[in-house]
């Protein structure tokens, strides 16, 4: 039990890390990984609204869709649910943090357009349909390792000299670049599994 | 009504070039990486896109009036989210190869920027008829887009281009161009090469 779960947190870090591997979450990686704070504070509020999906939309595909046999609401259903637990957040994070509001600017309800998060609650009951505690915790490890890859972009923008990069890769073209030598690094670790 | 043709044609154009969503406005970018490991995939992900982007145009279009401010992105996912539906299972019962291959982007679809930007920016401020060309012209321009980056990408990680061998079995493709590093690295390239064109026409 214990193996698996580390083996769950581990693949959704490493070996099958949301971003750099499987390619969710692209637009909030590219747009808020110019400074590390911000781009630690964006994880966060995804980490906050993945676990939180994953559990809304397990107990509605459980005890709504299932016995309904209306699997087929299952993209309209989640979306929605999403679109208002990120209203939800928004309004939570204005309140409490401002200057975190403020940083985040327009991404914060672009959260609800993240594909991570839909992405991951699709994932979770495809995977983990009877387990409500996998699907929790693999919502929170996915955007654990989105957090991960955002951070650690961050921190190689922060000292990115663009006086150096030819003019016509500067901004979105280099930071493509960099994270497809990121990506590269990640793939360092396909094949490692536990247990 | 010549007139209104004009328009139609500058409309479908702006979307299709000027205001490209992939190359000029960036967005989408989780499909865009995600399927183009093969020109059917790209092909297949553009036309499912332009078929939600048109109907989702339209439909947002007609209801511009009745519906409220407050809940309009809300109204619109949902109107989205109908039409990908109806896709996903139009995929999965005529081609479902495709559907397996492209997998979970087909709901994600719901979730592309370029769709709900669309209704945001153009469809709720313009006729029926007009916001359906917009929708065709920027599904259009994405699923170009999607077919360059795919056929590079094919053409270099596996060597063939829809399927057909290129070059033949004495020259090993560099399979990491079909990986997640490849996607990043040539749309990176890709965007700079488009800017340098941009920059030295501006220059001339």
């Amino acid at each position: 039990m214990a193996l698996q779960i580390v083996s769950i947190l581990l693949s959704a870090l490493l070996t099958e890390n949301f971003v750099m591997v499987k390619f969710y979450g692209i637009c909030p990686f590219l747009g808020v990984s110019k400074k590390i704070e911000t781009a630690f504070g964006m994880g966060m509020a995804v980490t906050f609204v993945m676990a939180l999906a994953s559990v809304f939309t397990w107990i509605a595909n459980k005890f709504l869709l299932i016995p309904l046999e209306l699997g087929y609401l299952q993209t309209i259903l989640f979306i929605l649910i999403i679109a208002g637990l990120v209203q939800f957040v928004e309004m939570f994070i204005k309140k409490s943090m401002p200057s975190l509001y403020n940083a985040l600017g327009i991404y914060l309800p672009l959260i609800t357009t993240n594909c991570a998060v839909l992405g991951v609650t699709l994932l979770n009951v495809q995977n983990y349909p009877d387990s409500f505690m996998f699907a929790l915790l693999y919502g929170i490890f996915a955007a654990l390792g989105f957090t991960l890859a955002i951070v650690l972009m961050a921190g190689i923008r922060e000292f990115l000299d663009e006086d150096a990069v030819p003019e016509s890769l500067r901004g979105f073209p280099i930071t493509l670049i960099t994270a497809g030598l990121m990506a590269i690094a990640f793939m360092g670790f396909s094949g490692f599994s536990i247990g | 009504m010549a007139k209104d043709n004009k328009t139609a044609v500058s409309v479908f154009l702006n979307g299709l070039i000027t205001e490209n969503p992939t190359f000029v406005q960036l967005l989408g970018m989780c499909p865009t990486l995600a399927v183009t490991t093969s020109l059917q995939n790209g092909l297949g992900m553009g036309l499912s896109a332009t078929a939600v982007l048109i109907c989702s145009n339209f439909i947002i279009s007609l209801l511009r009036k009745i519906i409220p401010d407050k809940v309009r992105i809300a109204a619109y996912i949902v109107i989205i989210a109908a039409f990908v539906t109806l896709i996903q299972m139009c995929l999965n019962a005529f081609l479902p190869d495709l559907a397996s291959s492209l997998g979970l982007f087909i709901p994600l679809i719901v979730v592309n920027c370029i769709i709900l930007a669309r209704a945001e920016s153009f469809a709720s401020k313009n006729s029926p008829f007009m916001s359906a060309v917009d929708g065709l012209g920027m599904g259009l321009g994405f699923t170009g887009a999607l077919c360059i980056i795919s056929a590079i990408r094919e053409f270099l990680g596996a060597g063939t281009i829809w399927g057909v061998t290129i070059y033949g079995t004495h020259i090993q493709p560099a399979s990491i161009m079909i990986m997640a590093p490849g996607g990043f690295i040539i749309l990176g390239l890709l965007v700079g090469v488009i800017n340098y064109i941009v920059s030295k026409k501006k220059g001339a």
